[in-house]
């Protein structure tokens, strides 16, 4: 903060990061609105209450160690180095509260710079990872609703939250990441380390959890249970798509010299510190929302339900290639995407009988993992980073979709699941999803409702307006 | 008697560091909110098993079940 441009750079970066959060927040409000929109009236309470102490569950987890393990395991620890020092990210250093930025209490171990960026920079870089942290946590919520308990999805939602989805951001979503390095991973918008992995978890959660009750006829095709609210559905989706917008400049930094070497060039970057604009992405984002709805509109046959997701989907399939293309490629791997995946969707649920709700595992899951192996096609021999000579390949990126989708996403949570289930505390009893879960919210309704008819009429009495 | 490692704005700026009261004391301040944390998911896990209890004890009087299954009004008295 000693010179003018060090100042404006770092207030503007803070400033950035706090607008990425606000605009964030709408796709944990979409994604409540969304979820109570599908659920049954007699689940309305419990789906939405569910969804919203993921908000402070995944914040204080995030706080305590989220945060840290993103600094501390780019290199895995073991595959190119040991565990990093991040001491402005540990939950007890004195960078994680309200700091001035000048001379530090712990002169030991921070520096006058350490304390004069971070002071900054950690609250709003920490929050809007955090709010990928909720949108992680999120997409697996609504996948599970209607027969889950709530304390076991919330022990899930913690691990994918503040564990799992943050390991893999220190892998394959950090300038000095494993994957980076050595498979060349490109996923600057997060295709696989957000929307695969969450949707990996979501798949290993619902094939211990089952299919709701009635979902499959005794021949074993499934039932349609229908929206409840669409119109709750369908805002709750701009929502979303509004809140993507944070998602997807959260995924930059704003302003950063990018010349090596003499003089300076000052660019926005993408989250592995090289280059991009925000008119690129801007572009993509939409070209790619373009190409989803309309595909999907088409393959659904016009299902709103379907079209909506399929929007998201085609988003989340270019995502990881959205700094680099053109326009027209972002629109049609937009397109191509949703459509594998809607079908994918109809096929497994078939097959395998599986019951998710909102197709979180093909929107998310299916979609990311896609969207990660075609920017290995598409950006083959592209640079990974402008700081490591690593090239994006389709072997490289397919690996780490992999790493995404089915070790860090689908494994630990299969385990973490299977583990709820043993103890017996993954679903809820039988009963209770048969009348459902406001069963106790309505009887004390109910109660109350009498109570206060029999003290208006009791007044009505006193006053001798009722005899 | 002060609870901030700073007295006033009006030296330099380059001396004020951390601006949260009783600073050193940051470990016993993660350590109270780690139990705080730990201790919500027990009390929570022990709130919820109690409620489907008592929704199940409500459900198997009278004719609850197949009044709540019609959507019809079920009390916890009933």
């Amino acid at each position: 903060m000693d010179s003018d441009i060090g100042a404006l750079t770092i207030i503007f970066t803070e400033f950035y990061y706090w607008i990425t959060v606000v605009l964030m927040f709408l796709i944990h409000i979409g994604f409540c609105m969304y979820e109570v929109g599908v659920s049954r009236r007699k689940n309305h309470m419990h789906t939405l209450m569910k969804n919203t102490m993921v908000i402070p569950l995944v914040t204080i987890t995030f706080y305590f160690f989220g945060w840290w393990i993103y600094f501390a395991l780019p290199n895995g620890p073991g595959i190119t180095g040991g565990l990093l020092a991040a001491p402005w990210a540990v939950s007890w250093g004195e960078l994680m509260g309200a700091h001035m930025g000048g001379a530090p209490a712990d002169a030991v171990t921070f520096t006058a710079a350490d304390t004069n960026y971070w002071a900054r920079i950690n609250g709003v870089f920490w929050a809007a990872f955090l709010l990928f942290s909720w949108t992680a946590a999120s997409i697996v919520s609504g996948a599970v609703i209607e027969r889950i308990r709530s304390g076991a999805f919330w022990i899930i939602a913690i691990m994918v939250g503040s564990v799992t989805w943050i390991i893999d951001a220190a892998w394959g979503w950090h300038p000095d990441g494993w994957m980076i390095q050595v498979l060349g991973y490109h996923d600057a918008y997060a295709s696989g380390v957000i929307h695969a992995i969450a949707g990996g978890s979501a798949l290993a959660v619902l094939i211990h959890l089952g299919p709701r009750i009635g979902k499959f006829r005794p021949d074993g095709t499934p039932r349609n249970i229908p929206l409840q609210n669409p119109w709750l559905v369908t805002i709750g989706l701009f929502l979303i798509y509004t809140g993507f917008w944070g998602f997807y400049v959260a995924c930059n930094i704003p302003i950063l010299d990018v010349q090596e070497g003499d003089g300076v060039f000052y660019s926005a970057t993408n989250i592995y510190l090289t280059p991009t604009t925000l008119s690129a992405i801007t572009l993509n984002f939409l070209l790619s929302l373009s190409g989803g709805l309309m595909a999907t509109y088409i393959v659904s046959r016009g299902d709103a339900f379907w079209t909506y997701s399929g929007g998201l989907c085609g988003v989340i399939g270019a995502s990881a290639g959205n700094d680099l293309y053109h326009p027209i490629q972002a629109m049609l791997i937009g397109a191509f995407v949703p459509v594998i995946c809607y079908k994918l969707h109809h096929w497994v649920e078939r097959r395998f009988k599986i019951d998710d709700v909102v197709g979180a595992v093909a929107v998310h899951g299916y979609g990311g993992f896609l969207g990660v192996v075609v920017a290995g096609f598409m950006l083959w021999g592209y640079p990974a980073s402008q700081k490591y000579d690593a090239l994006i390949t389709p072997w490289g990126n397919f690996i780490g979709a992999v790493i995404m989708f089915l070790v860090l996403g689908f494994i630990p949570v299969y385990i973490l699941a299977g583990i709820l289930k043993a103890v017996g505390v993954l679903r809820i009893p039988r009963e209770i999803e048969l009348v459902g879960l406001d069963l106790s919210e309505y009887a004390a309704r109910y109660s109350s409702e009498d109570e206060i008819q029999k003290a208006e009429l009791e007044e009505a009495r006193a006053t001798g307006l009722l005899r | 008697m002060s609870t901030g490692s700073f007295e006033n704005w009006h030296g330099n700026m380059l001396d004020i560091g951390p601006l949260y009261p009783f600073v050193g004391s940051e470990g016993l301040m993660i350590i109270l909110g780690l139990v705080f944390w730990i201790g919500w998911h027990i009390w929570q896990h022990r709130m919820e098993s109690a409620n489907y209890k008592d929704d199940m004890e409500t459900l198997r009087h009278n004719d609850n079940m197949n009044r709540a299954l019609r959507g019809e009004k079920v009390l916890r008295s009933m």
